[in-house]
């Protein structure tokens, strides 16, 4: 037994050292392969390494899930311009935490996805962006950059193999919205944190408005894995279209809560049964917000045939995002809770475009009004046809995000909301 | 592949009808090219595109989601509907989420009749809100210059922090805080203290989240009446309307044109319209025969002053002009004088230490020549003397003994015996002085806002000007005053017309040579002679 909870279904490979304080030391890192990985990769080339990645079919795992080989191959080959990486450490979505565990015990599994990230796309730098609340993370990742760059595993001619690579670690102030891409970008370059119109995006015009791959935290920590082993021993883990392990963040009401290293794939309901040990003795599910919390609720009806997967999750109604799943009992005021949700999206809304900015606010009114029990069954209309408009209006999807938990709600429990408008009471005793 | 094999131009659909634009053309633009205006807040032609408003979102068939037609360009065989069920709803609904917090106090808000928010509202918005909730308030912040801020109104489209940034350069504004908590402020106290454009972010606000101190609950925008007209406070020659009512000029107003100002002015200028509204203005002319002035009729002043200059004979004749009056004014007055046997025309001009030079556009700016028409003086050739305080100078024209003629300058700076040695004084004028008071005729011109003309700027552009106000009194254009003069003395007929007079000053001044008065347009024509325009 080891890190707080670990389960005997699970495949560990980029958790392989949660736990263990010994690997976040460069000694340790070293002894355990890190930065072996990189030398193969500068034989390899930059384009066999961006090849190998594609054949892997690693899927971005800060949300998108977009196929990380190909979006390394939309940077231009010859621009003559400074190309840059930027890792996305801003894991702000609310009940995830993958990320943040990732750069505590295994900084160096991280730096050297960057390095080797970093060459792929011919980049010589390469920046590292932080939540602000990440502070004991922030300073393990420092410490390591920094005992990296002292034994020349960073920096110029990076082990003798003659490539230059620069890794700064950055801290940010504490934005959600500088989790988005170009609100990041914006945010390094020292601007308001607020997300960039698209086109162009940021391959063609990026950080510092050069050509820039941004990649999160956890798909850079499985490059090294990839380019050691090979596409196709990445493939054996997962779905044809979803492959590779994923880091499942379970929190909410299960007995063991925590990371856990699974093929994509895996049933939800094994999840939280087995892995996770149940729901929390004497109650039974309600709900699980599989993705994080901007994703749509799934009713517990729903979770028994859901598959962990990028595809799975969508067909049964909602998105993996970045595979935090929030789990719900019987106790829970899904009201209360999709309210909370709103108030976070609206004090986190960068303010740019009138629907989220105004939208966000308004819808968060509204529910707080049907919390306190003075709502009626027309604000219910209101707020779908709301956050309707709310969906697809905006340069960024955080006014999305919040649309998603409110008109999932609204449509699976509207006894809930019912409830309380008529009764001008609250359900459960959240 | 290569840009250079590629037609230059794109063909799409906008609501049913086909158009070719250059490439590059957003469908923002592609659309007004076809007459229809996509509603938007933070577009301005003027600055960047941030896109965020997100009123400006159209339909583009094959696109997954509505696209803000600001920054999608036009492409070939785009469809785009502007008009359709889903335009129409995200407008509607960005509208109400405008409304969720816009308070509803336009019975009080200077932008009310030319307000933005109002006319979507009025043309596409919900006819009841749904909001129910208390509104945000933010309250009023005064932000220094001439501009007021009322942050409840704010649409946050952030024009007005752009132009600072991007046109005037110097950033004086930023957004604070975020979400719907985002509100425009100023940086520590001095606010928009000391800077030299920020009246325009007044005029590009879409709401009335920024008014003018100065304009404050002076007018309602609907009384107001609208004249194309030019700036007189420098040679740039900036495009401007006065809004006038009750025959007051009540507030100046940019008007876009952009090879002279763009969409801007500077506040200088903006502010410099009261001496327009002055009451003690010359309404009769008058006659002064044995010490006495005696207010006459036109007929029976234009024919005491023939016969005396008739008596005087080949008297020598020296004529003072304002840099200030128009160019037919100017060419009347040369051809006065070339009447009366030629002689010196000369003119004072204020010139200010340095420019004052728009940064983001650095082809306008407030010029040192603090004029609207020296290169008018000099296309008559008339001669400048006197200091860059336009004081002094005026010796020998003070002194003169033959025929002193003073037009539109006021010659204030001037002792009492300014003139008392000419054997015949004639000061025509709006406003007199304590120099003009022995002129021994004295007759009522109209000031440029109460007449029509044309400036030509430092560049060489004639502009027109069209009347705002009522002349008072028996006042006429000096330009008509003294044709009149000439055509009793040498037959011919009195210009009762702009035109006619331009057409007859255009004969005089060479390098007009065939323009044509009403191709000058409400852009202004530059005149083909460079050479002609030597000066500085």
């Amino acid at each position: 037994m080891a890190y707080p909870y670990v389960s005997d279904r699970e495949v560990r490979i980029l958790s392989t050292h949660f736990g263990d304080p010994k690997a976040r030391t460069l000694e340790g890192a070293v002894a355990n392969g890190r930065y072996s990985v990189f030398r193969k990769a500068v034989e390899m080339g930059p384009d066999a390494v961006i090849d190998t990645v594609k054949s892997s079919g690693l899927r971005g795992r800060g949300g998108a899930g977009f196929p990380t080989g190909v979006k390394w191959s939309f940077m231009p080959k010859d621009s003559g311009k400074p190309h840059y990486l930027c890792c996305n450490a801003d894991e702000s979505e609310p009940g995830t935490f993958k990320d943040r565990e990732l750069i505590r015990w295994d900084p160096h599994q991280l730096i050297e996805g960057c390095l080797i990230a970093a060459y792929a796309i011919r980049a010589q730098h390469a920046y590292i962006y932080c939540r602000g609340e990440f502070f004991e993370a922030s300073s393990v990742l420092a410490r390591a950059v920094e005992e990296a760059y002292a034994k020349g595993y960073v920096g110029a001619d990076i082990q003798g193999t003659g490539v230059d690579i620069d890794v700064t670690v950055h801290v940010g102030a504490g934005a959600y919205i500088c989790g988005e891409e170009t609100a990041l970008m914006n945010s390094l370059e020292g601007r308001r944190g607020q997300p960039r119109v698209k086109p162009p995006f940021p391959a063609a015009v990026g950080l510092f408005n050069m050509p820039t791959t941004i990649n999160n935290v956890e798909t850079l920590s499985a490059v090294p894995h990839i380019v050691e082993h090979g596409g196709d021993w990445y493939r054996q883990w997962g779905t044809e279209k979803s492959p590779g392990t994923k880091l499942f963040c379970v929190s909410g009401h299960v007995n063991k809560p925590g990371n856990y290293e699974l093929p994509l794939g895996f049933p939800l309901g094994e999840l939280i049964d087995d892995v996770c040990g149940g729901v929390r003795d004497g109650h039974t599910l309600k709900a699980v917000i599989p993705g994080g919390s901007s994703v749509p609720i799934l009713a517990a009806s729903e979770c028994e045939s859901c598959t962990l997967d990028y595809e799975g999750v969508v067909s049964a109604g909602s998105m993996l995002g970045c595979a935090s799943v929030i789990v719900m009992d019987e106790t829970t005021d899904i009201v209360k809770q999709v309210h909370r949700m709103a108030y976070f999206y609206a004090h986190e809304s960068c303010g740019q475009c009138t629907p989220c900015r105004e939208g966000t606010a308004w819808v968060t009114k509204i529910l707080k009004r049907i919390v306190d029990g003075r709502g009626t069954e027309e604000d219910l209309d209101t707020l779908v046809e709301v956050t309707t408009r709310m969906t697809g209006t905006t340069i960024c999807v955080l006014s999305d995000s919040v649309a998603a938990p409110v008109k999932s709600s609204i449509t699976k429990f509207r006894d809930d909301y019912l409830a309380l408008i008529r009764r001008g009471e609250r359900v459960g005793v959240a | 592949m290569s840009d250079t094999t590629r037609p230059s131009t794109v063909t799409l659909t906008i609501d049913g009808r086909e158009v070719t634009v250059p490439r590059g053309t957003t469908i923002l633009k592609a659309s007004e090219s076809l007459g229809t205006r996509i509603p938007h807040y933070c577009y301005h032609d003027g600055l960047s595109s941030p896109a965020m408003c997100r009123l400006c979102l159209v339909e583009v068939e094959g696109a997954p989601k509505p696209l803000p037609s600001c920054v999608t360009q036009a492409a070939d065989g785009q469809v785009v509907h502007t008009d359709s069920g889903l335009a129409r709803t995200m407008r509607e609904g960005v509208l109400e989420f405008y409304l969720v917090n816009h308070p509803l106090d336009c019975p009080i808000c200077d932008q009310s009749g030319e307000c933005k928010l109002q006319d979507y509202v009025h043309a596409e918005g919900r006819a009841h809100g749904r909001s129910r909730e208390p509104k945000r308030v933010f309250g009023r912040d005064d932000f220094g210059g001439d501009v007021l801020f009322y942050g409840d109104r704010c649409v946050m489209c952030t024009r007005c922090v752009r132009f600072m940034n991007e046109v005037e350069k110097d950033p004086r504004l930023t957004v604070v805080e975020r979400g719907n908590r985002s509100v425009i402020d100023t940086f520590f106290d001095d606010g928009l203290d000391g800077t030299k454009w920020s009246g325009n972010i007044v005029d590009i606000c879409p709401v009335g989240a920024l008014v003018s101190k100065d304009f404050l609950y002076k007018q309602r925008a609907w009384d107001l009446d609208h004249t194309p007209s030019i700036c007189t406070g420098c040679s740039q020659g900036c495009n401007i309307a006065l809004h006038t009512r009750d025959n007051l000029v009540q507030r100046l107003k940019p008007r876009t044109n952009l090879e002279v100002n763009a969409f801007w002015m500077c506040d200088y200028g903006r502010h410099d319209y009261e001496w327009m509204n002055r009451g003690d203005r010359l309404e009769a002319p008058v006659v002064r025969s044995g010490g006495r002035g005696t207010a006459v009729g036109w007929a029976e002043a234009l024919e005491a002053l023939s016969d005396r200059l008739d008596e005087l004979g080949d008297a020598p004749v020296r004529a003072v002009v304002s840099p200030r009056a128009c160019n037919e004014e100017l060419a009347a007055v040369r051809a006065l004088v070339d009447h009366l046997g030629g002689g010196v025309v000369e003119y004072r001009l204020r010139v200010a230490p340095d420019e004052d030079v728009l940064e983001g556009m650095p082809f306008v700016a407030r010029r040192r020549e603090l004029a609207p028409n020296h290169r008018g003086a000099e296309l008559v050739g008339a001669a400048r003397v006197g200091g860059d305080d336009g004081r002094g100078g005026l010796d020998e024209a003070g002194d003169h003994g033959g025929v002193l003629l003073v037009v539109g300058d006021e010659v204030a700076d001037q002792p009492a015996d300014f003139g008392a040695q000419a054997d015949l004084y004639v000061y025509v004028g709006t406003h007199g002085s304590a120099a003009t008071e022995a002129a021994h005729v004295v007759l009522p011109a109209t000031t440029f806002a109460e007449h029509e003309g044309t400036f030509t700027n430092r560049d060489g552009r004639v502009q027109r000007f069209w009347p705002a106000l009522q002349a008072p009194g028996a006042a006429r254009p000096a330009w008509m005053v003294l044709r009149a003069l000439l055509a009793r003395r040498t037959g011919g007929e009195v210009p009762t017309t702009a035109a006619e007079a331009f057409a007859l000053a255009a004969a005089e001044i060479a390098p007009f040579g065939d323009l044509d008065y009403p191709g000058i347009g409400t852009r202004g024509v530059v005149v083909d002679a460079p050479a002609a325009l030597a000066g500085d």
